[in-house]
């Protein structure tokens, strides 16, 4: 099953390099990891999508725990969370295909944020799945890269009844 | 103002460090230059580096104080890392300082440039480069700090040259604070009360003890907890020591090569209580057939260790020194007389045993013989494999960081530096090598430390002429192909050997002397000894589980 877990720890020296070792030296998979300045300097927020067995994904909570420089693990899987991705594609454009990807893209609610004469940059944020389904509808058209940044998540604050 | 190399020294001095294992180099060189004014603190001159960190690893486990090494940069902290990765699956706490080249080469692939954070990383528990010399002292405090509480394990602080030449003002760190590193210590208190009650129930309890309660310093409390409530004891290779084998209710060791009765037991209990211990395959065999039928609590400091292999009921998280006296006060008397009287005959049927070795002269007697002649008081450190197995089953220990040996990595050639670094920190005790033909080589070059500084120790050489553990295997496994484990005719003359490093070299060959060699050894106090015991070449450490088997299936050899 797939889980994501964010991690906030201290930026210090050392500190990644430790996160993603562990999981080459143990053997665990990843996913996606993501990267980014978290609420005040000096802390970095991870977001981890990782698969395994339920005894791995604790045995992954618990190894992250243990880093010195780890404030905070929380798995997302098993509360309400929020979840977004980020990815540019860049897909080939004629003059006949152009108004197709455009709309492809509104149907996304994606941006074309650059335009050549023979490309179209796109892009698309969601949840995981959605930026997949975009890139998949794209691939008719003929994509030449994608940069992708993986899952960022939170926890959903407010959970309220209707 | 200081030096970085002068903030380094007070650092240690103010952690109380009197002792440093070392081998300088051009990237330390000015560090060395403070060393040489610092009388307060002995430096160790080893004659490799590999033997600077057992060394200090042997202190740090026989005083449970921090080890501390100084090497160079390149291959001089390069030949650090079967060291750390020694102390750091034996969470001995250990602190390598490495030279580095100077801040501006870094990454240039410059003249003894090694990239040893990267190196050590998964093999340390915490690691620093350090960039700026108003950070040098905050850096060490808290590597001091962190490696001895929690889980303790190596560190190690890469000090580019610059910063051991750069000045700032030294500011003592009393107080630490790491926002993401607090340990726990006391167990959850309704946790300690349920394990009680069900340790209180129990008709066939049995306490399952590791490295642990030695680390932790908790043999006192363990025994107090084993006599109120009446549980045998069994230890694994990390755990002799924490409880006295001469006790009635000690089972000794478990696993591969435990006894025939701590195996039965421990597949045969109703609560099995895991204390400082990591259910390591050695001691598991099959893990799907491990004590089936047992309720298990599993007390560790270390979070990661519960349910890693073995899934357990009740899982205590904190200091066994915390938790063991609380749960020593809730638990009433177990029902297990019927059960400590089928340990009773389990242990008449299935005792410990080896034959009677008429003509060669057998490596069990030699172990017992360094028991009775030390009164089981010495301290023992060991290589890896036969020797290892035969220390750990038939010396009886009695004291708690008394058995020093390489458990989890298993690093041959631990032996010996290890006991120079124990002897040093421990000079009021006698402190025996005991090694193999094999293992002794491995770092062989240290009897020139233990030479030069004087350190007494008795290294007893179970001298078989084999790579005896691996050669044990090929018999029982690989139909007696006996290759590349044979060194007989390969070994040099240990007692030449000896005696050209200025050590003491004895040659024993006979039954008969082995006693008197050993008695003999103790009256040198000024050099090491070499005792290379000519034993039956073809032992075998028994009783055996195969690997991969259950612990139930054990070898039990014929004699």
């Amino acid at each position: 099953m797939k889980h994501t877990i964010s991690v906030l720890f201290e930026n210090k020296f050392n500190a990644i390099p430790r996160m993603v070792g562990l999981f080459s030296g143990r053997g665990y998979s990843i996913e996606s990891i993501s990267f980014g300045q978290g609420e005040e300097p000096g802390l970095t927020r991870a977001t981890i999508t990782t698969e395994g067995a339920e005894q791995i994904i604790e045995q992954i909570v618990k190894q992250l725990h243990k880093l010195v420089d780890v404030l905070k693990v929380v798995d997302l899987t098993y509360e309400p969370f929020v979840e977004r991705e980020l990815a540019l594609v860049k897909v080939n454009s004629t003059p006949s295909t152009r108004a197709e990807i455009m709309q492809v893209t509104d149907i996304f609610r994606a941006k074309i944020i650059d335009i050549s004469p023979k490309t179209l940059t796109i892009e698309v944020t969601g949840k995981s799945d959605k930026v997949n389904a975009a890139i998949g509808m794209l691939m008719q058209f003929g994509i030449r890269e994608i940069a992708r940044t993986g899952s960022v998540a939170l926890k959903r604050e407010f959970q309220g009844h209707i | 103002m200081k030096s970085g190399s002068e903030i380094l020294v007070q650092a240690l001095m103010d952690q109380g460090v009197d002792t440093i294992f070392g081998f300088p180099g051009g990237a330390v060189i000015g560090i060395y230059d403070v060393l040489y004014r610092t009388p307060q603190i002995k430096h160790v001159l080893v004659r490799h580096e590999q033997g600077a960190t057992h060394a200090a690893d042997g202190y740090a486990r026989a005083t449970g104080k921090c080890g501390v090494v100084m090497v160079t940069s390149g291959p001089g902290a390069t030949n650090t890392v079967t060291g750390i990765a020694t102390a750091y699956m034996d969470s001995v706490p250990i602190i390598v300082f490495t030279g580095q080249v100077t801040s501006a080469m870094i990454g240039n692939d410059a003249f003894q440039e090694a990239d040893i954070i990267g190196i050590t990383r998964p093999i340390t528990k915490q690691s620093y480069l350090v960039k700026d010399v108003n950070q040098l002292s905050q850096v060490i405090h808290e590597a001091f700090h962190i490696a001895t509480t929690g889980r303790p394990g190596p560190i190690v602080i890469d000090l580019p040259k610059d910063i051991t030449m750069a000045k700032a003002i030294y500011k003592k760190i009393n107080e630490i604070n790491i926002r993401g590193y607090h340990p726990t210590y006391k167990g959850h208190s309704q946790q300690i009360t349920k394990a009680a009650q069900m340790i209180s129930n129990a008709e066939r309890p049995l306490l399952y003890v590791g490295g642990g309660v030695n680390t932790g310093d908790a043999a006192e409390e363990l025994r107090t907890l084993a006599k109120k409530g009446k549980i045998p004891v069994t230890t694994t290779l990390l755990g002799l020591g924490a409880f006295p084998e001469d006790d009635p209710l000690s089972l000794g060791m478990l696993g591969m090569h435990g006894t025939w009765y701590a195996n039965m037991a421990i597949m045969d209990c109703d609560v099995l209580v895991a204390i400082g211990a990591r259910f390591d395959d050695r001691i598991t065999g099959k893990l799907s057939t491990f004590s089936t039928n047992s309720k298990k609590i599993h007390i560790d400091i270390d979070p990661t260790c519960i349910s890693k292999n073995v899934q357990v009921n009740i899982p205590i998280v904190g200091h066994v020194k915390e938790i063991l006296p609380k749960l020593a006060e809730a638990v009433k008397k177990t029902r297990s007389e019927k059960w400590l009287k089928q340990i009773e005959q389990w242990k008449k049927e299935h005792p410990l045993k080896y034959g009677s070795g008429k003509d060669k002269i057998l490596p069990q007697r030699i172990i017992e013989t360094i028991a009775k002649v030390t009164d089981h008081e010495a301290i023992i450190s060991t290589d890896v494999g036969q020797n290892q197995m035969w220390a750990a089953q038939f010396f009886k220990y009695k004291n708690p960081r008394s058995f020093l040996s390489s458990g989890g990595l298993g690093t041959m050639g631990y032996g010996l530096p290890a006991a120079i670094g124990a002897k040093i920190g421990c000079k009021d005790k006698t402190v025996f090598c005991i090694t193999g033909d094999g293992g002794f080589q491995m770092n062989i070059q240290e009897l020139t430390t233990a030479v030069n500084y004087k350190v007494p120790v008795k290294i007893a050489v179970l001298n078989n002429g084999y790579l005896g553990m691996v050669r044990q295997w090929q018999e029982l496994f690989f139909g007696k192909r006996y290759s590349q484990t044979i060194l007989e005719d390969g070994n040099p003359d240990f007692v030449k050997l000896a005696e050209g490093y200025g050590a003491v070299g004895l040659r024993i060959t006979k039954n008969e002397d082995v006693e008197s060699v050993i008695r003999e050894s103790l009256k040198i106090k000024d050099k090491p000894v070499v005792m290379d015991f000519f034993i039956e070449r073809e032992e075998n450490v028994m009783p055996m589980v195969p690997a991969g088997a259950s612990l139930t299936d054990m070898i039990e050899g014929t004699v």
